[in-house]
Order: C-alpha cells, then structure tokens, then sequence
C-alpha cells in the first residue's frame, strides 16, 4: 500500500486542511439566530413560513376525524380554558351577533337565528396549543351557512371576531368554508355554558384550540386583516391549521 | 470517495531528503461534513426548543386531572416560554428536514451510504465490538471504514430522524396527515411517540460524544477538515 501512496508537502496539507475547513462556513450563518437583533425578526419570518406551508396543506375538503360517542371525554373533563375571566358575564336575553364588513345583509342576528340554520353535530379533538387534546360533542350551524344567510361577499379572505371578554380573532375563508366549521351554541347536547362561551363559540375541529374563540359578540367579513388574534399578537401562529 | 485516498505527507529534512511525518486518509466528503454541522446546531435547537414546548404540558395524560410526567427546566429549554418555543421549533424544524433530505440524497446517489448502512451481515459483529467497548473485551480485527456497532448506530440514527420529522408533522397537523396519524393511533400516541423517539437521539447522541471523545483529536478534526491523520494509514 505504501508504495501507491501520493505523497503531499506539509504546508500544502495545512493549506489544504484550512481550505476545507473554510468550506463549511455556511454553517456559521445559524449563528444569525443567536444576534438579539436579529433574532425576533428571523424567528417571525420562520413563522410566517411554517404558516404560509400550513396554508398550503390545508385540504377544504378533507374532513378531521370524528368518534364514537364511546370515545367522547367526559364534560366534566373537558376543560375550560382563557386567557381572562372564565365567565365574562354575556347577558345571554338580550344577546345578538353583530355582523358587519362585506355582507349584504349586516345588523344584529339573535341565537334563534343560528337555531334556524341546519344543525350538524360533531364528535371531534380538540387540541391545546399547550398539548393536551380531549374529544367533545359539539353542535351548532356551519360557517359557511350563515355567511350563505348574511349574504357575505365570496370574494372576502377573512373573517374576524371580537368576543365578550375582549378576545379576538381571525380565520381564512378557506376554513370558514369548511363544512366542520360551526357556529357553535351546543356542547354535549346542551346549549353552552356561560364557562364553555355561551351562547356562540367557533368551533373549528381543522384548527388549534386558541382560534376557536368563544361569547362571540361581533362578526365581520373582510377583505383584509386588519385585527389578527389575541394569542398571535403574543407571537403565536395565525393559520395553526391541524 | 471518503477512505480511499491516503496522503503521505512530507517536509524537507536537512540534506533535501524528503522525510515522511505522518499519513493521512480523506475520510468525510464535503457534503457529510456540512450537513453534519449544520444539523448539529439544528438537532440542538429542536431538542431545547421541543422541550419548552413540553414545559406547556409535562404529561401524556388527561388534562383533568394533570399529572406531569417529569418536570423540565427552564434552564435547559430554550424559547423561554411555549410560544417562544414553538417558534424555534417551527423555524428550525424547516432547516432540520431540508438538512436531513441533501443528506440523505448526497449518501444514495454517491454511494456512500453502503459503507455506514448496517446489513445482516453485520449483526454477527455488533456483540464482540459491544464487548470490546464496555467489558473490556479483545480488540476484533479492523476490516471496513466502519464496524458493525458503529455502522448499527449511524443507521439507527438517520431511522430515528425520520421518524422524529414523521412523528413531529402528525403532532403539527394530525388532520393534513391523518393516513399517518392513523398508523401512529392518533395524536395523542403520535406526541409521545415523538418524545419518545427524541430521547433515543437523544441516547445516540451521548454515545456519539463519548465516542468522538475517546478516538482523539485527529479524529474529531477529520469531521472539520475531512482529512484523518493517523500513523496507522
């Protein structure tokens, strides 16, 4: 073996080994995401690529998964979450929807009118940003009916909405389209308790549970995003599409 | 191709006879090394980061009743909160599979692989390199670039970080990959599956420290440089 060997000077070879070396200094731009200055603004881009991706996966007729009632968490088990009050204290006899913004029909809209709305009942997960996941029954009119009923603009790209305890937040049309996307006023086959967002919550079995706020107050139909959502406004994901 | 290159390298000695002082193998193609380093620093932030998350909800249970599993801390996480964690998390994740696809691409279509990839015929040899490591045990004679343990762990490993992106998309969209939330029971299995599967990386990756470590410096610099230094060549 000796004798076939190539033989090298030794500067060469120091020189040849810092040339390799120098090769992998690419690696150093990682090192971006340990400068404070940049830092925010890097980990905001990856973000906002990991939720341009999500779009992109998102299938509007792929369904999520539903369940057996067997396999139903029990209410009590499921639990009740915030980010303020667990109970804002809607005054549930004079309640009324707000609708506004592209819609030909805007104004007040009473839980009746939601009642009126065909009602699908879903067994499907719920899953917490935190990690958790519990499966609920839930029941109210789809989204896109009622967009149908306020005679919203199908060119619109967003809907937001503000809710009793001063929670807000925003959904693509894409998913407001979806048909286990509800208007949700029932859980368990009970109306919703003042601590589960009475009388109207989003319930959205495509999204993470952040997005699916509850005692809804106002509704609009917009074509740009305006307000965006409380826990995105905290520096989480807007689409967190499931 | 790596390993089969030797150097001899040599200076001028006092009479202009050139004088052998060392030999050296190319052992680590450009491409290895790169994604070698970079996904060292993304392996690193994915486990700080996936930890952080986990700190959110320290449990494979029920939420109620809650009962964490072990307590992680802060100190070892990095993001400083769940949704500094997550954003770590679903930037470097990008980084960590795009690393581990030119990878894998480069070792198939160079050929490389062939000489880390464990086969049958290498389980005969995986018990006496054991022996040999931990009990003491006879050196076994060298016979490739790689012997069965190692090439046992280098293929468990690229297996491992598969399933840690596979099991990681069931965890970030169970409904997009429902076929394969299906196979791994759902979300709530695929998330400890995904924990799971780190803590093994996690396994190798000490192995791997520990190894790197006892082989010396000629050794770890060949990871830097490509080239191995070694009076044995």
């Amino acid at each position: 073996m000796k004798t076939n060997d190539r033989k090298m000077d030794e500067k060469k070879f120091r020189q040849l080994g810092r040339r390799e070396l120098l090769k992998l200094t690419p690696v150093l731009a990682l090192g971006a995401f340990a400068i404070p200055k940049w830092q925010e603004g890097l980990l905001k881009k990856g973000l906002a690529f990991s939720d341009w991706a999500s779009a992109r996966l998102f299938r509007p007729g792929h369904l999520a998964t539903t369940f057996d009632d067997a396999e139903l968490t029990p209410p009590l088990k499921f639990p009740i979450n915030g980010y303020d009050v667990d109970d804002p204290g809607v005054d549930l006899e004079n309640w009324t929807l707000t609708v506004s913004g592209a819609v030909k029909r805007p104004g007040e809209y009473k839980l009746s009118a939601f009642q009126s709305l065909p009602r699908v009942r879903q067994n499907t997960r719920h899953v917490c940003v935190e990690g958790w996941d519990v499966i609920g029954r839930f029941g109210g009119a789809r989204l896109s009916d009622f967009l149908q009923m306020v005679g919203a603009d199908p060119a619109a790209r967003f809907i937001t909405v503000n809710c009793a305890d001063d929670y807000y937040e925003s959904l693509d049309m894409a998913t407001a389209l979806h048909p286990q996307t509800l208007l949700c006023y029932e859980m368990y086959e009970q109306p919703l308790t003042r601590a589960h967002g009475a009388p109207l919550r989003l319930q959205i079995p495509t999204k993470i549970g952040y997005k699916q706020a509850k005692y809804l107050t106002e509704l609009k139909v917009t074509h740009v995003l305006d307000k965006v959502g409380y826990w995105e406004d905290q520096g989480y994901s807007w689409f967190y599409g499931m | 191709m790596s390993g089969s290159v030797i150097e001899i390298i040599q200076a001028q000695g006092k009479d202009d006879e050139p004088v052998v002082v060392g030999r050296a193998a190319y052992e680590h193609p450009f491409m290895v090394r790169l994604c070698h380093w970079i996904n060292t620093v993304a392996l690193f932030v994915m486990v700080g980061s996936g930890l952080q998350i986990f700190r959110a909800f320290p449990s494979f249970g029920a939420k109620i009743p809650q009962k964490d599993l072990l307590h992680w801390p802060k100190a070892f996480a990095i993001g400083g909160w769940l949704g500094g964690g997550l954003q770590w998390h679903l930037t470097f994740m990008w980084i960590y599979m795009a690393t581990g696809v030119v990878y894998l691409g480069y070792q198939l279509l160079s050929g490389n692989y062939r000489q880390a990839l464990f086969t049958r015929r290498d389980i005969p040899g995986v018990w006496p390199m054991v022996k040999h490591y931990f009990f003491f045990g006879e050196k076994p004679p060298v016979r490739e670039a790689y012997n069965p343990l190692q090439k046992h762990a280098y293929t468990t490993v690229i297996v491992l970080g598969v399933l840690s992106v596979l099991t990681g998309l069931v965890v970030w969209k169970p409904i997009q990959f429902s076929w394969l939330a299906w196979m791994m029971g759902g979300f709530h299995y695929a998330r400890i599956w995904h924990f799971a599967v780190m803590w093994a990386i996690l396994f190798f990756v000490l192995g791997h420290l520990v190894m790197v470590i006892l082989h010396g410096w000629n050794n770890f610099v060949s990871m830097l440089t490509g080239w191995k230094k070694d009076p044995e060549y």
